[in-house]
């Protein structure tokens, strides 16, 4: 579904990535651990299309196509997903409608009809329930005065409603306590599917408790140093991040 | 990719939708300003002495005045003497007694804006007065709002009809000699529209005048009053357009607004003057002085204003709360795109006991504009209990506008409250990015960014405006992302 070979990128003039290799398969859950500034958010925005983050080398086809080739809407229609680690605020612009907006840009693309109002109702409270999210979500504007955990809810919440191929959660499981991220982890668990892949961006094993995943990286200083299956992140949980490292200079 | 800030400028090849000329013969005066002009209007217009006399006290004293400097405005100094002072699209005979006595090619320019001027094709529950150049050409509505009690016609009607009550009000809240261009506005105003409510009746429909200027080297110099008598209200809506031409013309309205006890007046304005192409070549000059006084108690003025046109605008809608427990309010939303210059606000002047006042302000700027808040808030000795919240906006798109804010404050009476919130953000890459990310275009994504910053001044407009607000909104700012 997903191949990135050879991926490089600058931010701010600032080589972050400097060959990223990664193969995900339809039905596949990946986590992406390492260090803070190894990265990891830097791959998952280049990954959305942002244009500041200058890709100076390297390839990734998303189902077959250029990903790279693609503006960020084409990327989003198309079915990428980035579940962002700080959600923006959009004052006064309504909750439901951006999500609505969302839904039938992805529709307009696929050659759908615009989803009907009582449908999409219908679909968002169950889907709110499920993420244990109140009414008032549905009045309140776009991530305004939301409280961290419930930013994090909201993004898996336009998630489920989108029902993207690939998702790319980015650190969604910062800041949440033990229940949220429970909430959290059944909403994304119940997105897991044969034809949908999931890339998780983690610093903390504890999330992969939620959702196990099929494979495990460790990226540091732009590359992907060691993969391995789940039980690398429970390692990592308890040796830390530098063996990895210094096997990787021996 | 359609993100990029190249393209989206590109698409900021912004298209004014209201830029076409009416091609009418007219009846025009030459260019030039002299007391022999002023008479020559008010001989057109059959006025009584009062009126003549007052239009020559005015222009004596603009005479004597000089054009402000203050504002953060830069423009080349107008030639006064270059301007025609009266332009009036010439009938066949008389005045047209009814719509179908008009000329087509009038109906036709209004139909050709949105503004259906036949009551068969009218704006549901809207009557409106029309103003072409310097004169009004129809008034929808009059018998409906008679049956009421409602005078809604032009100025000149209204000089003619009731010239006991224009003499009565006119310059009692706008002075003659206020400033450099409500003088001017005094000596050489043609036409605009006069609204009466009398004691107790809520008007039965929302009226509204809709001015176009047309010919070239023309300057519109209308004047509105507006007298809501005493436990009476009304809604009135203003819309503007202008065509496209690479001269710029100068539009200098007054608008007095009269509340008294327990009156309510509702004022609100989507202004969408030509606003020059996008190197800065021609727009209409909107140098506007409009005042409300609630000079009865308990009575209610509001100003609701999207401003998105002009090359120049140059407009601070004010209260004055004389009344006791008055209330003013002031909502702005000014866009500036491409060479624009907006220099607007309000002034709250509280004289009454426990008056109120309510200012939202949202400036909007883009490409290389500027966009200035300035406010006054003035609270006299004799106000005991006034309060006053005031909120500006700003939001910037792109790297080379620019937003100012000048909110001044005098407060004299220590039993006042004042309280003022500002800000100032840039249309966050950040907000554009993550709804791209959610699949909407960039342009649907302005749209939406915007109109969230708007909302609150949004919902003080009547239904058919804040659709038509929110479209201008959209047309002015296409593509404004850099």
């Amino acid at each position: 579904m997903l191949k990135i070979t050879d991926l490089s990128a600058r931010v701010a003039g600032k080589d972050i990535l400097k060959g990223v290799n990664l193969e995900v398969r339809a039905g596949e859950v990946h986590a992406i651990m390492g260090p803070n500034g190894s990265g990891k958010s830097t791959l998952a925005q280049v990954l959305a299309g942002r244009e500041d983050y200058e890709v100076t080398g390297g390839t990734v086809t998303f189902e077959g196509r250029d990903l790279l080739a693609l503006p960020a809407e084409e990327r989003a229609r198309a079915g990428l997903f980035l579940g962002f680690q700080y959600p923006v605020e959009i004052p006064g612009v309504n909750n439901v409608y951006l999500l609505k907006a969302a839904l039938n840009a992805k529709r307009k693309a696929a050659g759908e009809p615009e989803v009907d109002a009582y449908e999409f109702l219908t679909l968002i409270r169950q889907k709110m329930k499920l993420m244990h999210m109140s009414d008032s979500f549905l009045t309140r504007g776009v991530n305004e005065g939301f409280s961290g955990g419930e930013k994090k809810r909201n993004e898996v919440l336009q998630m489920l409603v989108l029902e993207p191929k690939l998702a790319i959660l980015d650190e969604t499981d910062s800041g949440l306590d033990i229940d949220a991220l429970k909430v959290v982890s059944a909403g994304v668990n119940s997105l897991r599917h044969p034809e949908r892949a999931v890339v998780l961006v983690t610093h903390y094993q504890r999330l992969l408790d939620y959702i196990v995943p099929d494979q495990v990286h460790v990226l540091s200083g732009g590359r992907i140093l060691k993969s391995g299956d789940s039980s690398l992140a429970q390692e990592l949980e308890r040796r830390g991040y530098d063996w990895v490292l210094e096997s990787q200079v021996a | 990719m359609s993100s990029k800030p190249q393209d989206v400028e590109a698409l900021l090849a912004q298209k004014y939708r209201h830029g076409f000329i009416t091609d009418i013969e007219s009846d025009s005066l030459p260019p030039g300003l002299d007391e022999g002009v002023v008479a020559a209007i008010s001989r057109k217009k059959h006025e009584p002495q009062f009126l003549l006399d007052w239009r020559l006290k005015a222009f004596r004293h603009w005479q004597t005045m000089l054009e402000p400097t203050w504002a953060h405005v830069h423009y080349k100094p107008i030639d006064y003497q270059d301007i025609s002072y009266y332009s009036a699209p010439r009938a066949p005979a008389n005045a047209p007694k009814s719509l179908d006595e008009v000329d087509p090619k009038l109906l036709a320019t209004y139909a050709k804006l949105g503004i259906p001027l036949h009551e068969r094709a009218r704006l549901a529950g809207v009557a409106v007065d029309a103003v072409f150049d310097s004169v009004s050409v129809a008034t929808t509505f009059k018998e409906k709002l008679g049956k009421a009690g409602v005078i809604f016609c032009s100025f000149s009607d209204a000089v003619r009809d009731h010239p006991q009550l224009v003499e009565r009000y006119l310059g009692t809240v706008v002075p003659p000699g206020d400033n450099f261009f409500a003088a001017l506005n005094s000596a050489v105003f043609s036409d605009g529209s006069f609204v009466y409510v009398p004691p107790g009746v809520r008007c039965p429909m929302e009226l509204s005048t809709y001015f176009r200027i047309n010919a070239a080297k023309t300057g519109q110099f209308e004047r509105t009053l507006i007298i809501a008598a005493e436990g009476a209200s009304v809604s009135y809506l203003e819309g503007c357009t202008a065509p496209m031409r690479d001269e710029n013309q100068l539009h200098a309205a007054v608008v007095e607004l009269v509340a008294l006890d327990n009156a309510q007046i509702k004022y609100s304005t989507v202004q969408n003057w030509y606003p020059g192409d996008e190197n800065g070549l021609g727009g209409i000059y909107n140098f506007v002085t409009k005042r409300g006084e609630c000079r009865g108690r308990d009575s209610k003025i509001s100003w609701t204003q999207v401003e998105t046109g002009s090359a120049i605008t140059w407009k601070y809608p004010s209260c004055i709360l004389r009344g006791e427990n008055s209330i003013g309010e002031f909502y702005s939303v000014a866009v500036a795109n491409n060479y624009q210059q907006a220099d607007t606000g309000t002034k709250m002047v509280h004289i009454g006991r426990n008056t109120k006042s309510t200012i939202v302000s949202k400036g909007i700027s883009a490409g290389h504009a500027e966009n200035t808040y300035r406010g006054l808030v003035k609270i006299l000795p004799s106000a005991a209990g006034a309060r006053n919240f005031t909120q500006c906006d700003s939001l910037l798109m792109g790297p080379k506008c620019a937003a100012h804010t000048f909110p001044y404050m005098e407060v004299k009476n220590p039993t006042a409250t004042v309280e003022h919130e500002a800000s100032t953000s840039k249309i966050g890459e950040d907000q554009l990015f993550y709804c791209l990310q959610r699949g909407i275009s960039a342009e649907d994504a302005v749209n939406m960014i915007v109109s969230g910053f708007c909302k609150v001044v949004f919902k003080e407009l009547p239904m058919e405006f804040a659709v038509e607000a929110q479209n201008l909104l959209s047309v002015s700012l296409e593509g404004a992302v850099g």
